[in-house]
């Protein structure tokens, strides 16, 4: 038996009020809600937030990742995201194509593969200011973790069918280098994918040898909403869940993998489920759930994702997407990262992972080859610390240095079990940073130079 | 192993110090020229007495070559120096060890700094290639965290931290008001103080340090041949330095309201220079007020107070230019301006004119020359809380 082990996701911190946009702009906008990614992150920073919370994906033999608008051409992103969460050295890491069905592709092939795949997929999308693509949007990392049932990772959903539907049509598109995405006539994408979605669901059903009737849930993903109710209400499921439009709405390569993970936190176990995929094309994964559905741990939901974030004023969704230019503080851009240098300190820079000392047990941050009292070299053990909580001891507000989005939040960490950093914080408001609050490490992206991001980890406060 | 001081051995002669100021008409060449030909006149040496030099300069330039070609040095031995804004007290130090060894006769230090040619605000260092995960805050941002950290720690509301602060930025601007060298020359009231836009934390524009180009230069001999040169030399009691191990940022024991590279650098140069009770023997001190928690909290840790007490004795005007101990009595970094490599030989040259009773007379602290061994102590760091260098000396105007 073949299937998902497990799954997760990650919604951006930030939500954008539709209604900000229209009056703002004097045009589009809508209603409800969308997530936004923040400054400092990126399709494989949001990728890395939501392969952390997948059980077991750690120990994957391979790693595809799926976006739309990745971090580098040429160089792959998924090794950051291997990197990240220190993955064997064997495993295979690969990017797919930077098309929003090349998330669907990586669940087909793990869906059929062999071997423990994780397949991880975020987007961020965005448009011209006042567009439907930039209202409609969301930004979300969502990841799924295939393989053969075994003991000690059993399945959770069997994959009982699969079926794919493919045309070459003009629906949404930019160029390379682009990073505001088009649309072509909304009328004849609809009319295009329901015939296209209605194909597929049709194979796969033939193929698993069920009628639409015994489908307890599906999830049908697209470009927009009115195609996703157009083709949903044909199918003939017994129940078609929300795909959350209004208040997360629709985050491209990521948005499949987001709503298979939804609908599997929404089902019981010994259910058939589906996923259809609309997306230049359309793809079906049937499932049957098992009874280990029922251990499953993600933490947290989609739903539960969904409900919290903060606000974020529209002038600075624009500013962070490049559509607004603001002034820059008056202090010099940090020098782009040395290559060598990240590759020297990998395990600290992308894992997260310090230092303790044999002899007194202090952790290091970042880790030391020589002990605190001098008296020994490279006596230290690894000390992983991506997955630590700590608490702040003491923190300021740094309005001149730096940053892409000042001010700067910045707190003495000290976490649990030892170990102390002076860490930026993010996903934080100023009034919310305090002495004493609760926080956790999340994989940033510091900032851009020379086309290079630098990553690392920041602290943000442990919610809910 | 120990730090055996050369105290007494080594006499400064001649002293200088541009006007800190942006000096938007003068490079890096000009004020190096300017400050090392006033402290040629000032000790009555010609350039070639000077058998080696030291040039103090935190990013003005690589190697020795940065003051042998300025000065056309001709066949001189000149090291550059660089210990963050201990620098130009790094200077001297080195200038001193080099004549108290014997290697030398005559040595000078110059310390150097254009801060102004960058465009940007504050102070800002240009890391070496690196991995991109070190800190990128101001220096403001870091000892912000000490304020609320020491407020918690005595007991003292935020209000009277403020009230304190701005005493002592108030206190800077009253004698930096009284120095013709000074960049900014203007008394400003506590009111307009707290009222200052936040930078970082609770430090406004008021508590931070003036940025300035500027140099400042020593020369200095063997005490025993400084009546050659002057009768009025001030003889070096004691140079300690301490290099932090960065511990403070790594250790949550460390609790950001105190400096322990201060204490020990401190203690050393007591020792060197046998000082017993710094708060009464000391008769003047220059600190490194980079902002007005870090001055507060240095009367602490430089032992001029009990811990916990400073904020008081701030308040009741210890340590103003009238007080029991002046502190800054030349404005200090505050009002002074802090061109990096210049300012640990500025507060050197404000200890030059007290103890000569040579500074101008409303700001001459009174009594001080008629004491039987009156001290000055200069403090220079660099760095942050957690991670900072350390520089003290103590200088008078008589042997023993």
């Amino acid at each position: 038996m073949r299937g998902i082990l497990g799954w997760g996701t990650y919604l951006p911190h930030r939500r954008l009020d539709r209604t900000e946009i229209a009056a703002f702009v004097g045009q589009g906008g809508g209603k409800g809600t969308r997530t936004v990614a923040s400054y400092d992150e990126d399709s494989t920073t949001m990728a890395v937030e939501a392969a952390r919370r997948v059980p077991g994906a750690v120990a994957a033999e391979m790693l595809m990742f799926a976006t739309s608008f990745p971090a580098y051409a040429d160089k792959t992103n998924a090794t950051v995201i291997h990197a990240a969460l220190r993955m064997s050295a064997s495993a295979l890491a690969i990017d797919l194509g930077q098309s929003t069905r090349s998330a669907m592709g990586g669940i087909m092939m793990a869906a059929h593969g062999t071997g423990t795949v994780l397949v991880a997929s975020a987007d961020i999308r965005s448009g011209w200011a006042g567009s439907a693509e930039e209202s409609a949007g969301g930004d979300a990392g969502a990841a799924l973790l295939f393989g053969d049932d075994t003991p000690s990772s059993p399945v959770v959903a069997e994959v009982i069918a699969t079926a794919s539907a493919t045309e070459e049509f003009v629906d949404r598109w930019r160029s390379p280098g682009e990073t505001r995405t088009k649309v072509w006539d909304e009328r004849f994408a609809e009319l295009t994918y329901g015939r296209l979605g209605q194909q597929a669901w049709t194979t796969a059903l033939a193929s698993a040898q069920i009628h639409a009737a015994d489908v307890t849930s599906v999830v049908v993903t697209a470009p927009t909403a009115r195609i996703r109710a157009s083709l949903a209400a044909r199918l003939g499921a017994t129940r078609v869940i929300d795909a959350r439009s209004s208040t997360i709405g629709v985050c491209g390569a990521a948005q499949p993998a987001l709503s298979l993970a939804d609908l599997l936190e929404q089902s019981g176990p010994g259910q058939i489920v589906a996923l259809v995929s609309l997306a230049d094309g359309a793809d079906v994964v049937l499932l049957r759930t098992t009874a280990a559905l029922t251990n499953h741990r993600s933490a947290p939901t989609v739903e539960g994702q969904a409900s919290a974030g903060a606000p974020l004023p529209y002038g600075r969704f624009l500013s962070w997407r490049g559509n607004l230019s603001v002034e820059p503080p008056r202090r010099p851009e940090p020098a782009r990262i040395s290559a060598t240098a990240a590759a020297r300190s990998d395990a600290w820079k992308f894992g997260f992972v310090a230092s303790r000392d044999r002899e007194t047990g202090q952790v290091y941050m970042p880790p030391q080859r020589v002990s605190a009292d001098g008296k020994h070299t490279d006596d230290m053990d690894s000390q992983p610390m991506a997955n630590t909580v700590g608490t702040v001891a003491t923190f300021t507000i740094d309005h001149v240095a730096y940053s892409p989005s000042p001010p700067i939040v910045f707190a003495v960490v000290d976490f649990d079990g030892g170990g102390r950093l002076p860490i930026e914080v993010c996903d934080c408001d100023v009034a919310e940073i305090a002495i004493g609050i609760r926080v956790e490490p999340t994989f940033r992206r510091l900032y851009v130079q020379d086309g290079l991001p630098n990553y690392f980890w920041k602290a943000r406060p442990v919610r809910g | 192993m120990a730090s055996h001081g050369i105290s007494d051995r080594v006499a400064i002669i001649g002293m200088s110090c541009t006007n800190f100021v942006e000096h938007w008409d003068k490079g890096l060449d000009d004020l190096i020229i300017e400050a090392s030909n006033e402290c040629f006149t000032s000790a009555g040496v010609a350039k070639d007495d000077v058998d080696a030099y030291w040039l103090g300069t935190a990013q003005g330039g690589m190697s020795g070559i940065t003051l042998a070609r300025p000065l056309q040095l001709i066949g001189k031995p000149v090291t550059r120096v660089e210990n963050y804004c201990a620098t130009g007290s790094e200077a001297l130090r080195q200038a001193c060890y080099g004549v108290a060894s014997g290697a030398y006769d005559v040595a000078m230090a110059v310390g150097v700094e254009k801060t102004k040619d960058s465009g940007f605000q504050g102070l800002n260092a240009v890391p070496p290639p690196n991995d991109g995960t070190g800190r990128t805050l101001t220096a403001a941002a870091m000892f912000s965290m000490v304020a609320p950290a020491y407020g918690r720690r005595y007991g003292v509301d935020a209000d009277t931290m403020r009230q304190a602060m701005a005493h002592i930025a108030s206190k800077n601007h009253h004698n930096g008001a009284r120095n013709p060298r000074a960049q900014f020359r203007k008394e400003v009231s506590t009111e307009t103080i707290l009222r200052s836009p936040k930078v970082a934390g609770d430090l406004g524009v008021f508590d931070c340090a003036g940025v300035a180009d500027g140099a400042a230069a020593a020369i200095v001999c063997r005490a025993d041949q400084a009546a050659r040169f002057t009768d009025t030399p001030l003889y070096v009691k004691a140079l300690s330095f301490v290099a932090g191990n960065g511990s403070g940022l790594t250790d949550p024991a460390y609790d950001y309201t105190t400096f322990p590279e201060i204490t020990a650098c401190a203690a050393d140069a007591y020792a060197q220079a046998g000082v017993v009770d710094p708060a009464t023997e000391i008769a003047m001190a220059e600190v490194h007020d980079c902002f007005t928690i870090t001055e507060l909290v240095l009367m602490e840790d430089l032992g001029f107070c009990p811990r916990g007490a400073a904020w008081r004795q701030v308040l009741d005007g210890r340590f103003d230019l009238d007080g029991a101990l002046p502190v800054n009595s030349d404005g200090g970094l505050k009002s002074f301006g802090h061109p990096v490599g210049a300012s640990g030989l500025r507060m050197m040259f404000e200890a030059w004119l007290q103890l000569r009773g040579e500074a101008p007379a409303d700001r001459q602290i009174a009594g001080i020359t008629q004491r039987a061994r009156p001290l000055a102590l200069t403090h220079n760091l660099g760095g942050y809380p957690g991670e900072m260098v350390s520089f003290v000396s103590i200088l008078g105007p008589h042997v023993g």
